[in-house]
């Protein structure tokens, strides 16, 4: 069976994709559940934010440390992923080191470069793991962070160490061979970091290095395929979703909170005179207010939930959560799309939504939350990639006060003063300018 | 001090440059008065002809929107903007972030569209412009450390303007741990300001205040009312208040400037 290993290797790849695909048809539908928003405006703009803050990661570097040690990992992503391109070629056809021959001294020094990348990200990650775990930064140990979004963090970080090893591992052995002149390991390749991992190796016969560097090559492999298809179990979904997130992201100022259309259109029939107010309701009247669970919530703050990678640097910015309240901005993307991914598989179990007597208000996000929010922005403003949850925030005030009528006792005083007198005291506006004639 | 109304300047078939919002907070609070009336000092120096509106203006519906009124807020704009749009109002200056962010931002939608400016970008105008200088010492050299408003800041991009009017007093700036797009909130935000905060282990304002007392200042620049009340109650609590000061940028103009 000269072909198994090629035959095998489609299959794996194919059931990789297939599964891959899947899991992305299944986000989409989950994010379509969202109301509309239309976010197809000035398109330069948001071409130029996703380059600059997705692709040029410009808004990592805030924090330096975190922020350079991320850019070298994506880099290292990025760029080690072209050599994938041959490494599926030849796991198709056959072949080793595919593009060798055709590239010359080219291809010697992309190897090259994907080696020091690959020792780069390796250093990285180990940074990253001492920061989660022996520095023990606080945002990486607030409450929401413990059991599954600890572990999948430390999951992927380990994820990324082993492929770096096997990576480096497989062009070690790849070496030996090649110096021992083994048929089909042709000369090829410079290997700047893997030359000094040789010495583990050389003590082994030449099947042995041949299995070996066999074994690390398709672990390499499948290593890859599966940490593709762990993306949508896990927080890591932003490496894909940071592209649209950025694209798609508010671009107005961040005061502007949007205007409830609805509420315009009932608010302009009670101020018109000449409303008939026995007229049919019209049909733009939404059966609700405001945002109690996700599916009231639109496409975009969705599409924010399954692109937040829990890095917490808007529950550290968080005044509410710097001072002890239950708040943190993470958490709210968390349980929304804990929520959606709630919803999303009660959809595909039952053929449409069941209803499961739960909601994105109080059975995820209490009130307690809602209220302690100051609405400042900082949240918005420290997210790398364009997340935005206190607009999530603000719809659950709106859904609590004009549907439940459930706003804290001192805001609905506060709102009656407004209502009865203009102003959020208790003054009266024939006062409003007693200023002016006091000295 | 006399101060026009738009319903009495236009009785006389005047109109003035720019409006005044006064806000709430401006029109109401003990504190923030002063800073009211500060402004209109710095106003009438500069002899910019403005008018307010008096009885007819109306809140914003700003901590109604963000407390998630959205009703309430769309009743407050259209009522303020039939007003505005009756006496053909096209620009406006207020002292309030919060009146300044709703009405540069919110209102358009709704059929309010004007050009609104906060006070201390307004004042650099009237500098730029040469219709008002600032030549008085009563700052000069005096550490001094600056409050950004989130929703002069972060929300509007306004960091310049506030930091241009201390350095004019030739006052030594010194920056907090956290400012411009990182400034820490003071807490009042988002309709904080009416209610008890939630409970935690420390109010925001004390944490804010603690920060600004690090940089050693003798006086807490805020450019919002609101922030205004929040620094000066931390300072309070800290007991702190013979040596701190808590100003707005108008009442210091106006001080440098004996008007």
């Amino acid at each position: 069976m000269p072909y198994l290993s090629n035959i095998i290797f489609a299959i794996l790849l194919f059931l990789a994709v297939f599964v891959f695909r899947r899991n992305i048809l299944f986000i989409k539908r989950n994010i379509q559940m969202g109301k509309a928003v239309d976010r197809s405006d000035h398109s330069k703009a948001r071409w130029s934010n996703m380059f600059r803050v997705a692709l040029g990661q410009s808004k990592m570097v805030s924090r330096p440390v975190a922020g350079v040690l991320h850019i070298i990992v994506y880099l290292g992503f990025v760029l080690i992923n072209l050599e994938l391109i041959e490494i599926v070629l030849d796991g198709l056809l056959g072949t080793h080191r595919l593009f060798a021959p055709f590239m010359g001294g080219f291809y010697n020094l992309l190897i090259a470069s994907f080696e020091i990348l690959a020792a780069l990200v390796l250093v990285s990650v180990i940074v990253f793991w001492l920061r989660r775990n022996v520095v023990r930064i606080n945002r990486f140990w607030k409450d929401e962070m413990k059991g599954w979004p600890k572990m999948d963090a430390d999951y992927i970080l380990y994820f990324e160490l082993v492929l770096m090893t096997l990576f480096l591992s497989m062009n070690a052995t790849d070496q030996l061979l090649q110096q021992a002149g083994t048929p089909r390991y042709t000369q090829a390749g410079l290997f700047p970091i893997s030359q000094w991992m040789t010495p583990l190796f050389s003590s082994f016969s030449d099947p042995t290095l041949l299995l070996l560097e066999r074994s690390f090559w398709w672990l390499h492999i499948l290593g890859i395929l599966v940490f593709l298809n762990y993306l949508y179990y896990s927080k890591h979904l932003h490496i894909l979703l940071a592209f649209p997130n950025t694209y798609f992201q508010n671009l107005n100022p961040k005061g502007k909170f949007k205007n409830n259309e609805a509420v315009t259109h009932e608010v302009k029939l009670m101020m018109n005179p000449n409303a008939d107010p026995y007229a049919a309701p019209s049909a733009e009247i939404p059966e609700k207010f405001g945002a109690s669970d996700v599916t009231d919530l639109n496409w975009v703050q969705l599409m924010n939930a399954y692109t937040c990678t829990e890095c917490g640097r808007c529950t550290d910015q968080c005044p509410a959560n710097q001072t002890g309240k239950l708040l943190s901005p993470r958490k709210i993307m968390m349980d929304t799309r804990d929520r959606l991914e709630e919803v999303g598989r009660n959809i595909t179990k039952s053929v449409g939504f069941v209803d499961d007597g739960k909601q994105l208000l109080d059975d995820y996000i209490t009130r307690e939350e809602l209220w302690a929010c100051t609405s400042c922005n900082a949240c918005v403003e420290a997210c790398p990639i364009g997340i935005d949850p206190l607009s999530i925030i603000i719809d659950m005030r709106q859904y609590l006060v004009m549907e439940q009528s459930a706003a804290p006792s001192d805001l609905n005083k506060m709102m009656t003063n407004i209502e009865n007198n203009g102003a959020p005291w208790p003054f009266s506006n024939q006062d409003r300018m007693l200023w002016a004639h006091e000295n | 001090m006399h101060v026009p109304t738009l319903a009495e300047l236009t009785a006389e078939g005047k109109k003035p440059e720019v409006l005044f919002w006064v806000g709430c907070a401006g029109s109401f609070d003990e504190r923030a008065k002063k800073i009211t009336k500060s402004f209109v000092k710095i106003l009438q120096k500069a002899e910019v002809s403005f008018a307010v509106l008096g009885t007819e203006e109306s809140c914003t519906g700003d901590p109604a929107k963000r407390s998630g009124n959205e009703f309430l807020f769309q009743m407050q704009a259209m009522t303020n903007i039939e007003v505005m749009n009756a006496y053909e109002v096209t620009r406006i200056v207020t002292t309030c972030p919060h009146c300044f962010n709703t009405l540069k931002n919110e209102y358009p939608s709704l059929g309010g569209k004007y050009e609104v400016m906060h006070h201390t970008t307004f004042i650099n105008t009237l500098l730029k412009e040469n219709r008002f200088t600032i030549s008085g010492t009563t700052y000069k050299g005096k550490r001094i450390t600056y409050h950004d408003p989130c929703y002069l800041g972060r929300a509007n991009q306004v960091y310049q303007a506030p930091r241009e009017l201390i350095q004019k007093l030739d006052a030594e700036l010194v920056e907090m741990r956290n400012c411009k797009s990182k400034g820490l909130c003071c807490g009042a935000g988002g309709a904080q300001m009416f209610k008890e905060p939630e409970k935690g282990n420390k109010d925001i304002n004390i944490e804010r205040t603690e920060q600004a007392m690090e940089t050693q200042s003798e006086i807490i620049v805020a450019a919002c009312p609101f922030c205004n009340t929040m620094m000066t109650d931390g300072v309070k609590n800290k007991e702190k208040e013979g040596q701190v000061q808590v100003q707005d940028i108008a009442e210091m103009i106006s001080k440098a400037e004996d008007l």
